[in-house]
């Protein structure tokens, strides 16, 4: 009976995995770019850059991803910038994350010797090969670990998305909790997220294993 | 030939380097001494380009010159611990001279060869000792082909036991017509191998 139950409700389970993989996904691909932009800016020797991006991530880490998706949401309207559910989402989320990408990408380009700058300046390397051959992978290497939190929390604060109304996957588990006043859909809920997190530790196990060819 | 004349660095209005004079014939090895502050390693990295000068000049073969003249092994060698040993060596001749992958690899395994490191090439740094990665350090700054190869402070990261056979490799290279300006604050070591010895003192606050 109950297996016919989570036959039932599977395929909106689905759906709603499906909408928690679409915001994922696309937060992932464009914060990271945009984090490693900010990183630079951070870094910018041109002072208002740098105070501009300081003030967007303290900003954006400083108040709560809850209170900044119902205020693009629910708030820009009041002011006439109206954002449809799926693109608030993005936008809210994307911004939110790029700003902790950034703070994790400054970390680890500042934690980079001096010297490997010196060694490329003495080698004739310009600022391109010295950033793409030297800086870059040595930096993507110390950041993995952090980067892999991020992406973890990134699944779970996908769920919040609930509160503007989108159909993500927990909003489809609550739905049919209490249509059905049992606790089985929130469980499989629990169930897919666990497989979704795992899947991605997996992949941050794997490209750390990439990465440990050298100390 | 490299013409150092009448050099002076300030850093902050205070004096570091003052009238530093001196001439390093070619195939020769100048050893410039001193004690730590002395501003040893200031000049050298005004020599190899990594600092500006405030006054005098710095002549190589009569003609002023750029970054990559001179090449340098850093005291802590500053290996690249992504690449391996031989991109180390083949990075900079291959994007910077333009050298094809093959001349630019054949010449880094004769560098090799020469320094007793062959076989080691696709080891990476955290996997050599002091000693190997100062070998590879060496290859990689004359795999630039350098007029001059600098040391800072060979021996000071290596095991004292070491020195000697940092002096047999210094004059071994010198056998082969290299140039060499080595800074140390190692007396003994730097009457062992140079040709020409340059005293400099930490100079009081103006």
């Amino acid at each position: 009976m109950t297996l016919k139950y989570i036959e039932e409700i599977l395929p909106s389970l689905i759906n709603g995995t499906w909408m928690t993989i679409k915001i994922f996904f696309w937060t992932l691909c464009l914060a990271l770019p945009i984090g490693i932009i900010a990183s630079l800016g951070e870094m910018s020797h041109i002072k208002i850059v740098k105070w501009l991006v300081k003030f967007y991530v303290l900003i954006m880490r400083g108040t709560p991803l809850l209170l900044q998706l119902i205020f693009v949401f629910y708030g820009l309207p009041i002011i006439g910038v109206v954002f449809p559910r799926y693109q608030a989402a993005l936008f809210t989320f994307v911004l939110n994350y790029a700003a902790y990408f950034a703070e994790i990408f400054r970390g680890g380009m500042q934690s980079i010797d001096k010297g490997q700058f010196e060694a490329a300046q003495v080698l004739r390397l310009d600022r391109w090969q010295t950033m793409t051959k030297i800086v870059i992978p040595q930096v993507i290497k110390i950041v993995l670990p952090s980067i892999g939190n991020e992406v973890i929390n990134l699944v779970k604060d996908s769920s919040l998305v609930y509160v503007i109304g989108l159909g993500d996957l927990l909003r489809a588990g609550n739905v049919a909790m209490a249509r059905d006043v049992t606790l089985v859909p929130l469980v499989l809920v629990a169930i897919i997220y666990l497989i979704l997190i795992s899947a991605c530790s997996f992949a941050q196990k794997k490209l750390e294993e990439y990465f440990s060819y050298y100390e | 030939m490299l013409e150092v004349k009448n050099l002076t660095k300030k850093f902050n209005g205070h004096p570091v380097l003052q009238n530093i004079n001196f001439t390093l014939k070619d195939g020769e090895i100048l050893a410039i001494v001193g004690p730590s502050g002395a501003g040893k390693t200031t000049l050298l990295r005004i020599i190899s380009g990594l600092e500006t000068k405030d006054s005098g000049e710095i002549l190589l073969d009569g003609q002023e010159y750029n970054l990559g003249k001179v090449g340098i092994v850093f005291q802590d060698f500053n290996l690249f611990p992504n690449l391996s040993v031989l991109d180390n060596i083949t990075l900079a001749p291959e994007l910077v001279l333009k050298e094809s992958k093959q001349v630019a690899e054949k010449n880094a395994m004769e560098l090799l060869t020469k320094l007793q490191m062959g076989g080691r090439e696709k080891q990476y740094p955290y996997q050599l000792s002091g000693g190997q990665k100062q070998r590879v350090a060496i290859a990689r700054a004359l795999a630039m082909k350098p007029k001059i190869l600098c040391y800072d402070e060979p021996t000071s990261a290596l095991d004292p036991n070491l020195r000697h056979e940092v002096e047999k490799m210094i004059l071994d290279l010198k056998k082969s017509g290299l140039t060499q300006l080595v800074i140390t604050h190692d007396f003994t070591f730097a009457k062992n191998i140079s040709d020409q010895m340059l005293k400099i003192q930490p100079l009081g606050e103006a």
